[in-house]
């Protein structure tokens, strides 16, 4: 049998030619590696060691198992095929790598062995197909939002000719030997260079996104732990900086996220190589590499919802929203904040509520309902109901708010409302950046709910619901935080809201970011819109998937970017309306709400989509609409 | 370049302000305060003054609910000095405070040799009188109002002041320093600093604090305040009711009944 | 001697202001009630001429110096405290204009005159020269009198009709003879503002946006509904300082003042700055969420609602009644 590394050639034997080519494409390698630990060790330090069991079972679902790619059943399968065919070779590699190096080891070449024979044969052959239908896919039926790059081309040139080399190995070893040790050496040299060249291209993710998965966010929303927010590269923590690295630029989160879809400014993987070129670029004599303001503009790290779509979707794990966020802390500790902005963060810190209305004024939408809400300060409640600004004060939301208090005080619920003192929870502001103000404002807030006496926390609005079960320590834990769907739901189930008029028609539900993708409720709005007898034809884009109205992250609170071709909320309502059958949309957050209504307006839909919010629906159900509540052209 | 800024606080109308039993004031037991918004702009023209050519801004400020706050604000915004005056009785009038602040100035040594003085154009309780000329007047300095760009040379001992007119003109105006300008608009809008900042200086500087070296007979205002009402609608505005819709379809026909479509 | 009852004349670029007409007019009401006279006070610089339309005082009392060529309130104050020792005065009328503003305070710290601001009325009632006054952004009317004479009115645009203080009558003119110092500030020019597209001074129909427009984005709104009336948009103070529209635009103080056959007044709270240069309208309606915003004092309709809604609504309602047909 040839032995590629005892065959001499000009005069040296095999095993030289490997040791030098090995240590050229180790070091390649290695100083690539090297420079970019270097950065990340420069970077802000994180320890992401905590919860080892969880972030263990997370790397076997999803590096091992490779959940998330597999949404996409054919590409997904794909890549698991061309995921496990690697690490086969990878492992054939290493082996006859020491082998070839160290020819006196008493051990077989790996494919000397039958068994690992066969498998490199058959996921040569798996391989190669998984290739082909992601070449197919990638150059003849390109998705929107993949870059069809000389990297990426050369990369699957690269493995085709590793699992064509092997192959071929395989299969020409008895009939023609000396081929076949050629094709050894092309195999070997081809896996050198892949590595050498690896540190280089976006195919880091292999190695890197293991890490990344390991290493990945457990806090809720991924929000970033407090930070006087960051420009320069070192000021972002190494997982940041990682995010750059690990990203192999496949487009899966420009394709869910609305900024991209409306045409604005930004873009999550625009964003990812921004962080990868920063950490790729080298800063001469220590000085400091920026990344806002040179790479990334302001009015990027501002179009974000925080939707949290593409987090959702990254194989990868990438964390693009605590990136922007600690740029949004950054540029806000530097007062660079718009214009609109700034005016609704002065309201907030003045007067608590976003709108600059007065605190005296907040329950003003309780007068006229023909009963007293319970003052959650003076008395012990069941639920303590945190209302929110939106469900408050705007004009738009208040028949819904008013609809939820009815059904509530009809199903003989012991709940109350915090008055004046209630502030506004804070969520968008922590996703602004504006930490301070959201302390400041959270501890007034909890200050008045330390001191009142409830079971739970009941409230119509995610955002807030988000931040409160989350975000505030003391009050989050034991389940005590609920949506007002969750206690609808349980309501239900206890029969305390018998319906009279069944809905019996066929409506379409969306379902918001901070409900849905952040905090999985999404069954419960389903289940009451059953027992109200509608029919629900789901959205194309729902649960998880459900595309965000673009009001979060301070959106609305801030002047719409020109050039916008389709604002994502009309997107929507037009996605929806398109559903056949379908003329009522069912929202669960305030914002939704307000957000849709503007949007039907602006597409033209006033005659054929209506959206309506779901505790509207319910005391609809239950013949307690107040005649002057129907709102939007009914 | 010594600049020294004098800040209110006037009642926010925000809120809806209610009329003092003896029906001659001002309830303020649940008015809210706020810096008298000029006076803001004032803050910044100073700010933006000592970002171009350099020098120190000190923020004055007499006593009053929620006025520590705004002198917080006004040292994380990059005021040098906050000073508060204490002493003075609830609700004093435009002139009253004046005096009182001129009379502060006069005697404390860091704020005697100021360069400019500046402060709003105008309030919205100036009842008896204009802050900035009042001030002018005790201080013995020259004053312009409704200025809205201020570019001093501190070298020449000169100012250009930029100043409002009817109809959109504008008057340049040269000023001999030392002088009190009343700011009408800061030539950018008052800038943003994040709550976090705010907090930051409450935990590491202080608000100095200085009483009264006047004190204010009463009476001193000059003028009797016989009777304090909100307004009447005048019988003029009809209000037409309903939905947007309903509204403009009602106003629609109203204007065709007139000859104005 | 009878009493006397003074009026300062304000004059700008060679013209008396219409506001000076306006206090000629009240000014002979109250001296009228008091049994004084009325003497208009004319500091200028070769302003003779001016003198002549100020019939409705009973006297003109005109100073002439180089000084006066430019209006600045210290040397308004210098002229006035050497006039008031000359003669003596019950009260002394100043216009509230960008032109003099300061003037009053100054001469009344000067001579320890008590001062009333925001004048919209002055009347001799209960053996008193009292004064109406506006405080709070038009949210508080206040009723004062003052404790010493000569009394210092600061008087708002609009307090009687400017034609009542016109006469056909040529006054007579005392001249008074004032020594000034140097001032210490000196107007260097004038800068008139870039021609607009539009003078919204001729406009017969104007859609006057305020806050409540809440962004740039939304002007687009009220364009078109000024297309209707083949009209223009205008804008109260808080719009044009965020340079949304040019100063042209502006109305109030600081900018025009218009009077339209309509305006509509949308999300402008109605603070006396702005009224001052509209509410000589023929037909105002306001649209603005707050019910209690003091636009509604003067607006003849209102509409209590979010501007955002009210205006597409309108705008379509318009255009359906045109026969426009419906849009997308």
């Amino acid at each position: 049998m040839l032995d590629p590394a005892t065959t001499t050639y000009f005069g040296l034997p095999g095993y030289a030619y490997l040791w030098a080519l090995t240590l050229l494409s180790f070091s390649l390698f290695g100083r690539q590696v090297l420079r970019y630990i270097n950065v990340l060790r420069e970077a802000r330090r994180e320890t992401r060691w905590d919860n080892p069991a969880r972030r263990l079972k997370l790397f076997v679902v999803n590096v091992l198992g490779q959940r998330r790619l597999l949404t996409e059943p054919l590409v997904g399968a794909a890549h698991f095929v061309i995921f496990w065919a690697f690490v086969l070779f990878a492992v054939s590699f290493a082996w006859n790598l020491v082998r070839g190096l160290l020819p006196f080891l008493p051990i077989p070449w790996a494919d000397d062995i039958r068994v690992i024979a066969l498998a490199l044969e058959l996921f040569a052959v798996l391989g190669l197909v998984a290739l082909a239908v992601v070449a197919v896919r990638r150059y003849i039926f390109t998705p929107p939002r993949l870059e069809r790059s000389i990297d990426a081309t050369i990369i699957l040139a690269l493995i085709a000719l590793v699992l064509v080399s092997s192959l071929s190995m395989q299969l020409l070893k008895h009939r023609a030997p000396e081929f076949s040790l050629g094709l050894w050496w092309v195999h070997m040299v081809t896996v050198l260079g892949f590595l050498a060249y690896l540190p280089y291209s976006k195919h880091l993710h292999l190695l890197a996104a293991p890490f990344g998965v390991f290493f990945g966010s457990l806090r809720p929303g991924g929000m970033p732990s407090a930070s006087e927010g960051a420009s320069m590269r070192q000021d972002f923590t190494w997982r940041q900086l990682f995010s750059g690295l690990a990203c192999a630029e496949c487009g899966r989160c420009d394709h869910v996220c609305p900024s991209v879809g409306s045409g604005h400014a930004l873009s999550p993987k625009v964003l990812m190589r921004e962080v990868k070129d920063a950490v790729r670029a080298s800063n001469g004599r220590q000085k400091p590499v920026p990344l806002l303001g040179d790479r990334v503009k302001p009015e990027e790290i501002w179009a974000c919802t925080t939707c949290y779509a593409c987090m959702e979707r990254c194989p990868v794990f990438n964390e693009h929203l605590p990136l922007l966020i600690e740029m949004r802390r950054y540029l806000v500790l530097q007062g660079q904040v718009e214009h609109r902005l700034q005016e609704t963060l002065s309201h907030l810190a003045r007067y608590g509520n976003s709108f600059g209305a007065s605190p005296r004024a907040r329950a003003k939408w309780t007068q006229g309902l023909g009963f007293r809400i319970k003052d959650a300060r003076k008395e012990p409640v069941d639920y303590l109901w945190f209302v929110g600004d939106y469900a408050s004060y705007d004009p738009r939301v208040i028949p819904a708010t008013r609809a939820m208090a009815r059904v509530l005080e009809f199903a003989g619920v012991s709940f109350g409302i915090l008055y004046e003192d209630e502030q506004n929870a804070g969520n968008d502001l922590r996703r602004i950046g504006e930490e301070g103000l959201f302390e400041m404002l959270s501890e007034k807030n909890q200050k008045s709910l330390a001191s009142a006496r409830f079971r739970q926390i009941v409230t119509t609005d995610p955002h807030t619901y988000n931040v409160l079960k989350n975000e505030y320590p003391a009050i989050g834990r034991d389940r005590r935080v609920i949506h007002s769907t969750e206690l609808l739901a349980k309501l239900f189930r206890a029969g305390k809201l018998p319906v009279r008029h069944s809905l019996g028609q066929t409506v379409t539900y969306h379902d918001p970011c901070y409900l849905g993708r952040y905090n999985e409720v999404l069954e419960a709005p389903r289940r009451v819109l059953g027992e109200l007898g509608a029919t629900l034809l789901e959205l194309p884009r729902n649960r998880k998937n459900s595309y965000c109205c673009s009001a979060g992250g301070g959106r609305i609170w801030m002047e719409d970017t020109p050039g916008v071709k389709e604002r994502p909320a009309e997107n929507r309502v037009r996605e929806a309306a398109s559903l056949p059958g379908v003329h009522t949309l069912v929202v669960t957050c305030p914002k939704d709400l307000v957000m849709f209504q503007d949007a039907i307006k602006t597409t033209g839909l006033e005659r054929q989509l209506f959206v309506k919010e779901l505790s509207e629906l319910v005391a609809q159900a239950m013949g307690m609409m107040e005649r002057s509540e129907s709102h939007v052209a009914a | 370049m010594n600049i020294l800024v004098v800040l209110r606080m006037v009642p926010d109308v925000v809120e809806e302000l209610e009329i003092a039993p003896d029906g001659k004031s001002l309830n303020l037991e649940f008015a809210r305060m706020v810096l008298s918004e000029s006076d803001d702009h004032a803050l910044e023209q100073a700010l933006l003054i000592k970002e171009r050519d350099g020098g120190t801004v000190t923020a004055l400020a007499l006593e009053a609910p929620e006025v520590d706050e705004v002198l917080f604000a006004a040292l994380a915004k990059g005021a040098d000095r906050a000073l508060k005056i204490t002493g003075p009785k609830e609700g004093v009038t435009t002139r009253e405070a004046a005096h009182i602040i001129a009379g502060v100035i006069s005697s404390e040594p860091g704020l005697k040799g100021a360069d400019l003085v500046l402060t709003g154009t105008q309030a919205i309780n100036d009842l008896d009188g204009l802050m900035a000329p009042l001030l002018a007047q005790e201080l013995g300095l020259p004053f312009l109002g409704i200025v809205t760009g201020l570019v001093p040379n501190f070298s020449a001992r000169v100012a250009l002041a930029t100043k409002e007119y009817p109809r959109g003109v504008r008057g340049e105006f040269e000023v001999a320093l030392p002088a009190t300008f009343g700011i009408q608009a800061a030539e950018k809008p008052p800038r943003y600093v994040p709550v976090a900042k705010v907090r930051a200086v409450m935990k590491s500087r202080k608000i100095d604090c200085v009483s009264l070296t006047e004190t204010v007979e009463p009476g001193f205002s000059l003028l009797q305040v016989l009777e304090m009402t909100k307004p009447q609608p005048s019988g003029h505005a009809e209000i037409l009711e309903g939905s947007a819709d309903q509204t403009a379809g009602a106003l629609c026909t109203i204007l065709a009944e007139r000859g104005l479509l | 001697m009878a009493a006397e009852f003074w009026v300062i004349v304000e004059h700008w670029k060679g013209r008396v202001s219409q506001i000076t007409y306006e206090a000629l007019a009240l000014g002979r009401e109250v001296a009228d009630q008091l049994g004084a006279s009325l003497h208009a006070v004319l500091l200028g610089h070769n302003a003779h001429e001016l003198a002549s339309t100020l019939g409705k005082a009973d006297c003109v009392i005109y100073a002439n110096h180089p000084l006066f060529s430019e209006v600045v309130a210290e040397t308004y104050a210098e002229a006035l405290v050497q006039l008031l020792k000359e003669r003596k005065t019950r009260s002394i009328i100043f216009p509230l204009t960008n032109v003099s503003l300061g003037a009053a305070t100054l001469l009344g710290a000067r001579l320890r005159l008590p001062v009333v601001n925001f004048c919209t009325d002055i009347q001799f009632a209960e053996g008193k020269i009292q004064a109406h006054c506006i405080l709070y952004g038009g949210k508080i009317e206040s009723r004062v009198a003052a404790e010493g004479e000569p009394t210092i009115f600061g008087l708002w645009p609009g307090a009687r009709p400017a034609d009542k203080g016109f006469s056909e009558r040529r006054p007579p003119v005392e001249e008074f003879a004032v020594s000034l110092s140097e001032p210490a500030i000196h107007l260097k020019k004038y800068m008139e503002p870039a021609a607009g597209d539009v003078d919204i001074t001729q406009q017969e129909v104007l859609v006057a946006v305020g806050r409540g427009i809440q962004s740039q984005e939304n002007l687009h709104l009220a364009e078109n509904l000024a297309k209707q009336f083949h009209g223009a948009v205008c804008a109260s103070r808080p719009v044009i300082d965020q340079g949304w529209l040019p100063l042209s635009r502006q109305v109030g103080k600081s900018g025009a003042t218009v009077k339209p056959k309509l305006y509509l007044a949308l999300g402008i709270s109605g603070a006396p700055e702005h009224t001052e240069g509209m509410k000589a309208a023929a037909l105002i309606v306001a649209v603005n969420t707050d019910s209690g915003a003091p636009i509604f004092n003067i607006a003849h309709y209102g509409i209590v609602g979010d501007v955002l809604k009210v205006l597409p609504a309108l705008t379509k309602a318009i255009e359906s009644r045109k026969g426009v047909g419906s849009h997308a």
